[in-house]
């Protein structure tokens, strides 16, 4: 029986290092392994001994395209070991933050490492030459979102401003002014940006996922919330270890991620949206909807639609913070250590960021635990390649690996975070 | 900081924390002792679109970072960027996605390469977890301390007000 391999030694436009192998047996997908070699870099073990107000500059340090969510994560996980909980200006100026990193992150997402492949293009250099402007715009739009990160982190990457209980330093409301003016641009920009991305072609394909993200009553999710899905889970963060388990696979450096009932689930913006369609700003709903999406959208090819309407949200979101801004004083509320255990749970660009930290009395880190967003997405790309490959099979070689490449940058995977690198294998016996 | 930078802008790109990864940030601070002020001397992760926001505006770019093409370690490779397109691959330790070739090439796709971009890589031999660089790599950021603090000094020499 004639059997085919597709193998991708290194994935490209994905952040870090990894391969993909699809077997084919005859007309049967007989193994999907999304490959994760980046060595394990053993943050949970070093964490221990250390002293709790040091957790959110050393988790920064897990990535750095998306260093906030590991400090808002960190954060929240320690104020609630030690019974502090966050209002007013400073909680509004860890969302402002977040949406720094949601327009950065996304931007490049968008524009640099997604659009190519709906374009045809190998990478974004050659689609640059036939689309000079929708890359400057991308390009300045990642910059509108490093300025608010920028502004209020101290510095663009691994920021050094976020601290338990707070910031180190506040903004004054003037220091907002120019960048009120980039953003009402990068909100246009974010617009035109959802307008173009819903001109790309998509493939048709759809499964029955367990979509998974935070929800508030109030606002689209950032730092708060329950954990929700579609098939009923809703829990309080603190929950999360009865119902999520990690297991090591012999193929991966990530651990992967399942719902101890269910299997399988999807974090990230498809899945933020679907949970909260109802939360996102008037002007983000009616670009989803002039973009041809409902409330509830099941492709994971459209993410990318949905992350432009992230950044729509982001913007008009930050623009509200910055206009009824008060500069909170003190910039952090003082917190003290007890023996405790804490939970934190946000929305990171790619979805849920979850930390766990037990401390003791001088509040030294005793144990610790995080999974970030792609570990947990794992187990999905490989069922939805599994899928998506089966009814392809007729595809010459080359555009089936060129779309299996697609589909797996549906995740944004940052296999950086979830070491825990990319390379594809399609293998045909 | 980035618009109208008439002067020369040296970036070094690296982690330090990555061994000789941190070749190009080593060479930074060096040039910085030599040149406290009249040079703008940035020290960069890599991210290629910090580095095109890096260089925008600036007419005179030196960018140092560490590379695996294959040479002996310490060996190091001078490339004029305006002058034929930067092998792909041989920046790939990153773990970016879009990384020092990339933002060089994608510069020159928009037409947004300063006027002069020269790259210095420096051979690296090891990546892993460490902050000591190779003797060899050691003694090539050295070198190219000395080789660009002669390039700032005869671009000094030149009229400052041509854009070339």
């Amino acid at each position: 029986m004639k059997s085919r391999t597709i193998k991708v030694d290194y994935l490209a436009r994905v952040e870090g290092e990894g391969a993909l192998l699809v077997k084919i047996k005859g007309d049967q997908v007989t193994d999907v392994k999304l490959k994760i070699f980046e060595p394990p870099r053993f943050f949970e073990a070093f964490l221990r001994g250390r002293k709790f107000h040091e957790a959110p500059d050393i988790t920064a340090r897990i990535c750095g395209i998306c260093p906030i969510a590991y400090q808002m994560s960190a954060c929240h996980a320690l104020e609630d070991a030690c019974g502090i909980k966050i209002t007013g200006p400073i909680r509004d100026l860890r969302r402002l933050i977040y949406c720094g990193e949601w327009i950065e992150s996304h931007a490049l997402h968008v524009y640099l490492l997604h659009a190519p492949d709906f374009l045809g293009y190998e990478d974004a250099i050659r689609m640059a030459k036939d689309h000079p402007d929708e890359v400057k715009r991308g390009l300045r739009l990642k910059k509108a979102g490093n300025e608010i990160v920028r502004l209020l982190g101290g510095r663009e990457i691994h920021p050094i401003n976020v601290r338990v209980g707070g910031f180190y330093k506040a903004p004054v409301k003037r220091d907002f002014s120019a960048l009120a003016e980039d953003l009402k641009w990068a909100r246009d920009a974010a617009l035109a940006t959802v307008r173009w991305v819903a001109t790309f072609a998509f493939p048709d394909f759809d499964r029955d996922y367990e979509f998974v993200a935070l929800r508030h009553p109030d606002e689209y999710p950032f730092n708060e919330g329950r954990l929700v899905s579609n098939k009923g889970l809703d829990i309080a963060v603190r929950e999360y270890d009865q119902y999520f388990v990690e297991d090591h696979v012999a193929h991966s450096n990530a651990l992967q991620s399942r719902l101890t009932e269910r299997n399988s689930y999807f974090v990230g913006p498809l899945a933020r949206y679907n949970l909260n369609f109802d939360k996102l700003s008037p002007m983000a709903q009616e670009a989803a909807r002039s973009a041809g999406l409902g409330p509830v959208c099941r492709n994971p090819f459209q993410s990318i639609i949905v992350r432009s309407v992230e950044m729509v949200y982001a913007c008009d979101e930050a623009l509200r913070i910055i206009e009824h801004y008060e500069m909170p004083d003190p910039p952090a509320v003082n917190v003290e250590p007890r023996v405790s255990t804490g939970y934190g749970c946000t929305e990171a660009p790619r979805g849920i960021c979850y930390h766990r930290y037990r401390i003791d009395d001088r509040g030294i880190i005793v144990d610790c635990k995080i999974v970030p967003p792609t570990s947990q997405n794992q187990k999905t790309i490989e069922s939805d390649l599994r899928q998506f490959v089966q009814t392809r099979l007729a595809l010459p070689k080359d555009k089936l690996q060129w779309q299996c490449e697609q589909a797996v940058r549906n995740y944004d995977p940052c296999i950086s975070c979830a070491t825990h690198f990319l390379k594809l294998h399609i293998e045909s016996q | 900081m980035t618009a109208a930078q008439p002067g020369i802008v040296v970036i070094g790109v690296g982690n330090e924390y990555r061994s000789d990864d941190g070749a190009g940030i080593a060479v930074a601070r060096r040039l910085r002792a030599l040149f406290p002020t009249g040079v703008t001397i940035l020290e960069e992760s890599g991210e290629g679109t910090g580095l095109m926001q890096a260089w925008q505006g600036a007419a005179w770019v030196m960018l140092v970072d560490a590379v695996r093409s294959g040479a002996s370690p310490g060996t190091i490779h001078r490339l004029d960027a305006r002058a034929a397109p930067l092998p792909m691959g041989f920046f790939h330790y990153s773990t970016h996605a879009f990384s020092v070739a990339e933002a060089v090439e994608l510069a020159r796709s928009l037409d947004e390469l300063p006027a002069h971009l020269v790259v210095y890589g420096i051979e690296g031999a090891n990546f892993a977890a460490g902050i000591d660089l190779s003797p060899a790599v050691e003694q090539a950021v050295e070198a190219v301390v000395e080789r660009l603090a002669e390039e700032v000094r005869l671009r000094d020499l030149q009229p400052p007000t041509k854009q070339v």
